[in-house]
């Protein structure tokens, strides 16, 4: 049961993340709630790479012993650089939206004017 | 984004070439160390940001132009692709690695186990990492000047 | 509370449940059932890239393509963002 503390923090990342999604109105913090979930999954996939006394994957110098898994690192990092370019995105929609209405507010976003 | 007070940008004056050493180090030796292409084009791309966000963003658009980072990202994704293709032309596969145990550039191999750090090694992997080192620092740079740019000049809500 | 609110606090439990189920069905932590692609990579990383950075012989040589695609939607966010802010410049 101890051994499951890392899966219930991504969980909790997880959670906070749809808690935003779903019950606030604010679009940064739409965009924040999304940030969290990408940071829970990306903990999930490094926790899933992970053995006992384990190693980086870098044999420059190593000390020796287990190394841990590369694969799930090396993903991670392309999902980083991705997460990066859609919180880019993101933000310049919500700069354009804040111009065009003159609010965050997702429930006053809803004039289908120009 | 306004300039920042004279004790600001002196520090950052003082401070930049630092970071953008640092960056250039994590990626130059991608193969050998913890980093690579996307971590050091992070790095130095910061750096960039601490400018931009020291200076203001009409100085930094003055001095750096949007269509010039971008044609600079556009370089980093065509020497990607090309240094992909030249494995289909040398080798035998797309993405190939054709310069290991070459003799050639990034020739060496190490011998299996702890080793000490060798930079001649890696095959086009070194080439690869500076690649997307540029594709990082231009794309990740040309995202932040643009949108500060692009807030600069708000002026309320427009009807 | 209108019903929506309501609907959406009973969603939200009841994947909450699931969530925390599953956390604790999971195997543990820093023991991974399967290891022979990991294992093999690691073995091999030294004498088949030259690279003795295990994570950067996946990105670039094992894994290219993800690499491949993950600076195509790179390149993409960046001229989505520039055509964005494009108009707004010379309002």
């Amino acid at each position: 049961m101890i051994y499951n503390i890392p899966y219930i923090a991504v969980a909790a990342l997880v959670l906070i993340g749809l808690y935003a999604l779903v019950f606030k109105r604010n679009l940064i913090k739409l965009v924040i709630g999304v940030v969290l979930i990408e940071s829970g999954v990306n903990l999930f996939l490094i926790i899933l790479g992970y053995r006992e006394e384990s190693i980086a994957p870098i044999y420059t110098s190593s000390p020796g012993g287990v190394m841990s898994f590369p694969v799930p690192q090396a993903l991670t990092l392309t999902s980083i650089v991705i997460g990066v370019a859609v919180i880019a995105l993101m933000l310049s929609l919500v700069i354009h939206i804040y111009r065009h209405y003159g609010t965050l507010d997702v429930r006053k976003v809803r004039r289908l004017k120009e | 984004m306004t300039e920042m007070s004279k004790i600001v940008r002196t520090i950052t004056s003082i401070t930049f070439p630092f970071a953008m050493i640092y960056g250039l180090y994590v990626i130059a030796h991608g193969h050998l160390t913890p980093g690579g292409g996307f971590q050091g084009g992070a790095v130095v791309a910061s750096a960039c940001a601490m400018i931009l966000v020291a200076f203001g963003s009409k100085w930094t658009i003055d001095k750096i132009k949007e269509k010039k980072l971008s044609a600079f990202e556009s370089l980093g994704a065509i020497g990607f692709i090309a240094l992909a293709l030249l494995g289909l032309v040398f080798g035998v596969a797309f993405f190939n690695n054709f310069l290991t145990g070459s003799n050639f550039l990034f020739g060496n191999i190490p011998p299996t186990g702890s080793v000490f750090a060798d930079i001649n090694t890696g095959g086009v992997l070194p080439l690869m990492n500076f690649a997307v080192g540029l594709k990082v620092i231009a794309g990740l740079f040309v995202i932040v000047l643009v949108m500060a740019y692009a807030t600069t000049s708000f002026k309320g809500v427009k009807k | 509370m209108s019903t929506r609110n309501i609907a959406a606090v009973i969603v939200f439990s009841i994947v909450t449940v699931f969530f925390i189920f599953t956390a604790l069905l999971m195997h543990s932590f820093g023991v991974p059932d399967e290891s022979d692609m990991d294992d093999y990579i690691i073995e091999n990383t030294q004498e088949e890239t030259g690279a003795n950075n295990g994570v950067t012989a996946v990105v670039f040589d094992y894994r290219g393509f993800d690499t491949l695609g993950e600076a195509t939607v790179l390149f993409t966010a960046v001229a989505a963002v520039i055509m964005i802010f494009r108009r707004l410049k010379n309002d």
